[in-house]
């Protein structure tokens, strides 16, 4: 496989040891995979939102939108509507995705556009310094909840699934084979695909030890199949002490928003116009 | 009788909307100038609804609270609107659902038992309507062929029996006056809102993105609808905030789109309009005004956002305001804004309102000056790609993803060239100026455009200013009184110079606002300009012609 390169100037400023570094490694080895089997790296968009997931879209030389916090769902959106052509890979943070713009996650898997998003689940506002977010643990103390949260966690995933989403998997940033396998099969899957990757804050929130203990790999699993899919996602809450199950837990067909769309025609329309007040007198 | 005013009102689900139109067509096509102001409640049955069907010789944009003709379907029409009656005037109604009291003897009035013309028929009830536009037909002696072809036109499903009823109309009144049919061609009828999409489209629109919202929500059903024949992309997403970032990603990928709303959705879409001035991505937003603060009047109109749109988002940078007053005018600046959003990558607003979008006027396609379409600035494609590379003008060259020779970087940060974050204080002024400058060259062009435009008495020392929706009063009652007129239709960035011509020889300047605290005269004070007098209506109406013609009289005593 032909090494291309991927890198930009821009500084990383990420801390050493922490897990976006495996996203952006296994993300840059699908990406060149992709580009050896035939897929031009020029119809690739990268999205993502903001927070210190987001700098990922300042170190990859590739078409790059770098959106607003919460934002990033929708951008994605408009972008493969306008141009089916491209894949669009969507980065965003747990704070982003699951909090702020949680209404926009939930419609594009409503609609099963053909996007991909990955989530760095930290389960903590890291540029923000510290604070809880959507996925943090009932208790956690964070920056603005000092004697911890008072609320249990979401379980995206089961919130994906009951949204519509095509495309469900989970792995994490102590996992960079099995990060590649699954970005590359979501990235291939025609429909709204998510991956929550448990990717580790060393900072604010340092998790590698508790997730693996208790992570698995899933087998045996008919990811086909809708009620296997949630008996999988309801396992582990976020919360309580569960296995976390790893790997592709929801895969199906399903017509995607965007072959729905009128194709673009722009001719003759300067006639078209003045044929229509005709029908206005 | 050749010039007058006719009212139709009933309850909301009556249909007095499409009978206010087909009763404007059927005029139409005998030569008159018609404008059509709609009145309606924000509920989906019941209430008050009517719509004012004036008509002239010459183009008109303005009601009068002087009525010729009430066609009364139900009691509150006549109740809530018989003192604005004339002498003269003629009221046709329904004694089944109307009582006709306490009017001046000049008043003629003619009873159709319509309910039990309609019962009689086997129809449904909503073809009331058809049967009092029949009798009116017959009373102002407009020939039946008319009705007859407006009619199979616009009632393509149940055009007979639509007819049927309309004959059993017509031939229970009889003849009172003669509407003077004009020698003129017959113009198209269209609403503000449907001469702003057409707009749109003539300039290059390839997408519309909207939730919901009155006034603007017109647009979305018109594109929706027209979305097959003119190859266009027409969305309806979960929130504004979730239209307005869609469409900047259509934009990023080389799409010409724009999004509409009112007030409360375009709150929700300042953090995208600051970054698609940050990430000079070319957007335009049609805001139609309405009262606020907040939920306010929602079916009614005004002129209360120009601050809001001058200064929403955070962060200093360029973008283009412009206010059309007619249908003529958003046609041509509809086009033109989103020319100019491209040209110079940057958001532009159309403030619109309630009166303009939702009024029907007159529209003249060969009226309009020629739009000639300023391609976007592409990328020359010698050196190697940079989004934001910089440049005399402050306009990079485009290029969008796909492009085997181009990486597209767009990013909500401040960022160097090629789009990467920076926090550099040095890269953080040249991008700031960039984008500033791109003001002044857009400035330059719009030199070559009147965008202040003067009517009525030129040489009057008395000017009447007003923007939007206000001109068509403000113009036909300086015309009335020897007065001058001064229109400033782009807001931002504002032309000064244009603003002195317009008003030289002006001693006194009275401005006309649909606000309560005057907001374009507030605009011209920070250019140094002060204003005599404030004529302020803020109830969410129109001024009629009558109502303003007395405050002016009063103001320049």
């Amino acid at each position: 496989m032909s090494e291309i390169n991927l890198g930009t100037p821009a500084q990383n400023t990420w801390c050493p040891g922490c897990g976006n570094f495996a996203i952006m490694n296994a993300i840059k080895a699908v990406l060149t995979e992709l580009s050896a089997e035939g897929v031009p790296l020029e119809n690739i968009v990268l999205v993502s939102g903001i927070g210190c997931h987001a700098k990922i879209v300042d170190y990859l030389n590739v078409n790059s939108f770098y959106s607003i916090h919460g934002r990033a769902t929708p951008a994605a959106e408009g972008i493969k509507l306008a141009n089916p052509k491209i894949k669009v890979i969507c980065f965003a943070g747990d704070g982003d995705a699951y909090g702020e713009g949680i209404e926009h996650l939930i419609f594009a898997a409503k609609r099963n556009i053909d996007i991909t998003m990955i989530i760095h689940n930290n389960r903590v506002y890291g540029l923000t310094t510290g604070q809880y977010t959507p996925t943090s643990p009932t208790g956690f103390k964070g920056r603005s909840t000092p004697q911890g949260t008072k609320e249990p966690p979401i379980n995206p995933l089961e919130l994906m699934l009951a949204s519509n989403a095509s495309f469900l998997a989970r792995g994490t940033s102590h996992g960079m084979e099995l990060l590649k396998k699954i970005f590359k099969e979501a990235i291939l899957h025609r429909g709204f695909s998510l991956v929550d990757v448990l990717q580790v804050c060393v900072t604010y929130f340092n998790m590698y030890e508790y997730y693996d203990k208790r992570v698995y790999e899933i087998k045996d699993h008919d990811a086909a199949d809708y009620n296997q899919a949630l008996q999988k996602v309801r396992e582990w809450d976020y919360n309580a002490d569960k296995p976390i199950a790893l790997g592709v837990i929801y895969k199906k067909d399903a017509p995607v928003f965007e072959e729905k769309l009128t194709a673009r025609d722009t001719a003759g329309r300067e006639a078209k116009i003045r044929g229509i007040l005709k029908t206005f007198i | 009788m050749n010039e007058f005013s006719l009212l139709i009102g009933g309850k909301a689900g009556f249909g007095i909307d499409k009978s206010a139109t087909v009763i404007g067509l059927i005029l139409n096509r005998i030569g008159q100038r018609v404008y059509i102001y709609r009145d309606y409640p924000s509920l989906i049955r019941g209430g008050h609804t009517f719509s004012i069907i004036r008509t002239a010789r010459k183009r008109i944009a303005a009601h009068q609270n002087k009525i010729d003709f009430i066609l009364a379907l139900n009691q509150d029409t006549f109740d809530l609107h018989k003192d604005k009656l004339k002498d003269g005037a003629i009221v046709i109604y329904d004694p089944d659902s109307v009582k006709i009291e306490g009017l001046s003897a000049g008043v003629q009035t003619i009873g159709i038992p319509i309910t039990k013309i309609v019962k009689e028929e086997n129809a449904p009830e909503i073809m009331r309507n058809t049967c009092i536009i029949g009798a009116f037909v017959r009373a102002g002696q407009i020939s039946w062929d008319i009705l007859d072809a407006v009619f199979r036109k616009e009632f393509n499903k149940e055009a007979d029996l639509n007819l049927k009823i309309a004959r059993r109309g017509y031939d229970a009144t009889k003849e009172l006056v003669k509407i003077e049919p004009f020698n003129q061609e017959a113009l198209p009828l269209v609403s503000g809102n449907q001469a702003l999409s057409l707009g749109l489209i003539k300039g290059g629109l390839t997408t519309y993105i909207a939730y919901p919202m009155t006034p603007s929500s017109p647009i979305l059903h018109f594109l929706a609808e027209s979305a097959e024949n003119f190859g266009l992309k027409v969305i309806h997403p979960e929130s504004e905030i979730g239209v307005m970032l869609m469409a900047l990603g259509f934009s990023y990928m080389g799409e010409k789109t724009a999004v509409g709303t009112s007030g409360g959705g375009f709150c929700l879409m300042t953090e995208g309009l600051s970054f698609a001035g940050m990430a000079e991505l070319p957007i335009v937003i049609v805001l139609g005004q309405r009262p606020g603060p907040s939920t306010g009047l929602p079916t009614y109109s005004s002129q209360t956002d120009l601050h809001f749109a001058l200064n929403a988002g955070q962060g200093e940078f360029a973008r283009f305001i412009v206010a059309p007053a007619d249908a003529e005018e958003s046609y041509f600046w509809a086009a033109k804004a989103l020319n100019i959003s491209w040209k110079y990558q940057i958001p532009s607003i159309i403030l619109t309102d309630k009166n303009l979008g939702e009024g029907v006027f007159n529209f003249d396609i060969n009226s309009i000056p020629p739009i000639k379409e300023d391609a976007p600035v592409l990328w020359g494609r010698k050196s190697p790609y940079q989004r934001y590379q910089l440049t005399e003008n402050g306009i990079s060259g485009l290029a969008f993803a796909g492009d085997k020779c181009a990486v597209v970087k767009v990013n909500s940060y401040e960022h160097d060239e090629y789009g990467i974050t920076t926090e550099d204080p040095v890269q953080t002024v040249l991008m700031q100026d960039k984008r500033l400058l791109k003001e002044k060259y857009l400035r330059q062009d719009l030199e070559k455009i009147e965008t202040v435009k003067v009517y009525g008495k030129k040489d009057s020392t008395v000017g009447l200013l007003c923007w939007g929706s206000n001109k068509g009063v403000c113009v036909e009652l300086a015309d009335k009184l020897g007065l001058k007129v001064i229109q400033p239709i782009v807001l931002a960035p504002f032309s000064i110079d244009q603003f002195q011509r317009a008003v030289s020889g002006v001693k006194k300047l009275i401005s006309v606002e649909n606000n309560a605290t005057a907001q374009l005269a507030r605009l011209l004070k920070m250019y140094g300009i002060g204003v005599d007098k404030h004529i302020l209506k803020y109830d969410g109406r129109p001024f009629s012609l009558d109502e303003l013609e007395k405050l002016i009289k009063e103001a320049v005593k």
